[in-house]
């Protein structure tokens, strides 16, 4: 059976590795090629990272990072962040991106997805889709760092990606973003069974638990990961084999 | 030096990118007098089986590449470059490039949460009899990276080189003659990955 995938997150301003809590207060952690590798090694299945640049320069330093770690690492590698048009998708590809996610892009201009699953195939569009509950079983898409409430509900709006061609969908809570209280389990539940593409789950993982619990539970294919990784407090390792004693299949 | 086929379907950068890490010198096919060139070919690709088709007719490559292949130069075809190696797609309801016998269809799971289509990620890969060379220093049901809702059932069994299994078991190499076809994505598989793709440059499965 096709295997639960552990994929490190490393947000990426201006050529080195942040990390965001609650999308603000950034604390460093590292060097992405370093950090790249050393997630490789560890058997991380893929790889997520997430450009924070706010600036033109910062952008052009994350197609010299792509470049750098795609030579190095050969798991799939994905990248988001200020992905705007087809022409900003095909360079990083070019750099030596498998896969580009996309969010803001996407709500603003959903014939993105559609252009891009074209052009380059559904498997290397990933829209990023940002929900805060707003009610029970109701949760809001936000934009633009999740800052911006958009009205869209985020269930219908991950069934329209799929429709458009998204291979996968990177799901994160607001709500529970940095707060190391777990994943938003009801989320990622609801959005799994309404699609039948991939869920990954985002935002909230501060202990072992809740990464077993977001995949039983919430149904989710794959968990994405930050905090609990970049600072050491647990290896891609060791949450592996916690995951397969748990009755999760997880590629060792 | 290895020919990696550039018909527009998607993204050839990490295929090149994993074949020279590999020490293999390589370099794009866009013509079809580019096929002289090469000692071996490779046929990357990603997205649907009939924009490939047309998009390889079209461009001129698609005869070359049969006649290429037929000659007896080395071939490996990734994911959708496996799909295009059969006679028929469901997709699209589209012909293929006719050198290996057996139609293309789609992952199709009565509804369950838990059989997600694509069938995308680590999965084992289990080696049958004509796939040994191939994995030489692989252990079996090693995991490798898969991205792609479409499989091919090969009418001839012999021509299975290993097989993964998703709902239900399906061919993930096949291998006939001078000819391999992998569903999953030896560049971007990690070391072993790399693994296979040295030994397909080798050449021992040729034998």
């Amino acid at each position: 059976m096709v295997t639960v995938r552990i994929i490190p997150c490393l947000d990426v301003k201006d050529g080195s590795v942040v990390k965001g809590v609650h999308f603000e207060n950034l604390v460093g952690a590292g060097d992405p090629v370093q950090q790249a590798s050393f997630y490789s090694r560890e058997k991380a299945d893929e790889l997520v990272f997430l450009d924070i640049s706010a600036t033109i320069e910062g952008r052009k330093t994350m197609l010299d990072v792509v470049r750098k770690v795609a030579e190095v690492v050969f798991i799939p590698l994905t990248v988001g962040g200020g992905i705007n048009s087809i022409d900003d998708i095909e360079k990083l590809l070019k750099a030596g991106a498998d896969k580009i996610s996309i969010n803001t892009a996407a709500v603003k201009n959903p014939s993105l997805i559609e252009a891009g699953a074209k052009k380059f195939g559904s498997q290397c569009i990933v829209v990023a889709i940002d929900g805060k509950r707003v009610a029970s079983r109701k949760w809001e898409v936000y934009i633009e760092s999740g800052k911006t409430p958009t009205g869209l509900d985020v269930v219908d709006w991950a069934k329209k990606t799929e429709r458009l061609g998204a291979g996968e969908i990177l799901l994160t809570s607001i709500d529970m973003d940095g707060t190391q209280k777990g994943y938003d389990i009801e989320m990622t539940r609801t959005v799994s069974e309404n699609v039948n593409i991939p869920v990954i789950a985002s935002g909230g993982a501060g202990t072992l638990e809740h990464l077993c619990e977001v995949v039983k539970e919430g149904n989710a294919s794959a968990v994405l990961i930050a905090s609990l990784l970049h600072f050491r407090k647990y290896s891609v390792t060791e949450i592996k084999s916690f995951l397969m004693k748990r009755g999760v299949e997880v590629r060792l | 030096m290895t020919g990696i086929i550039n018909y527009g379907a998607g993204n050839i950068y990490s295929v090149i990118t994993a074949f020279k890490k590999c020490g293999e010198e390589v370099f794009i096919i866009n013509n079809p007098s580019d096929f002289s060139k090469a000692d071996r070919l490779v046929l990357p690709g990603v997205g649907a089986f009939g924009d490939g088709i047309r998009s390889l007719d079209e461009s001129g490559l698609k005869i070359a590449l049969s006649g290429s292949v037929k000659s007896g130069k080395p071939f490996l075809g990734i994911c959708l470059g496996l799909q295009l190696l059969f006679d028929h797609s469901e997709e699209g309801d589209c012909e293929g490039l006719k050198l290996i016998k057996g139609n293309v269809i789609k992952f199709s799971f009565p509804f369950s949460e838990s059989m997600k289509v694509p069938h995308m990620g680590w999965n084992q890969v289990q080696v049958k009899y004509n796939g040994k060379e191939l994995f030489l220093n692989i252990p079996d049901k090693t995991w490798f990276y898969f991205a792609h809702s479409y499989f091919a059932a090969p009418e001839k069994s012999n021509t299975i080189a290993a097989i993964t299994y998703y709902g239900h078991e399906f061919a993930s190499v096949v291998k006939m003659n001078n000819i391999v076809g992998v569903l999953f994505h030896p560049e971007k598989s990690g070391d072993y990955g790399l693994c296979f793709i040295k030994n397909f440059l080798e050449g021992k499965w040729l034998q």
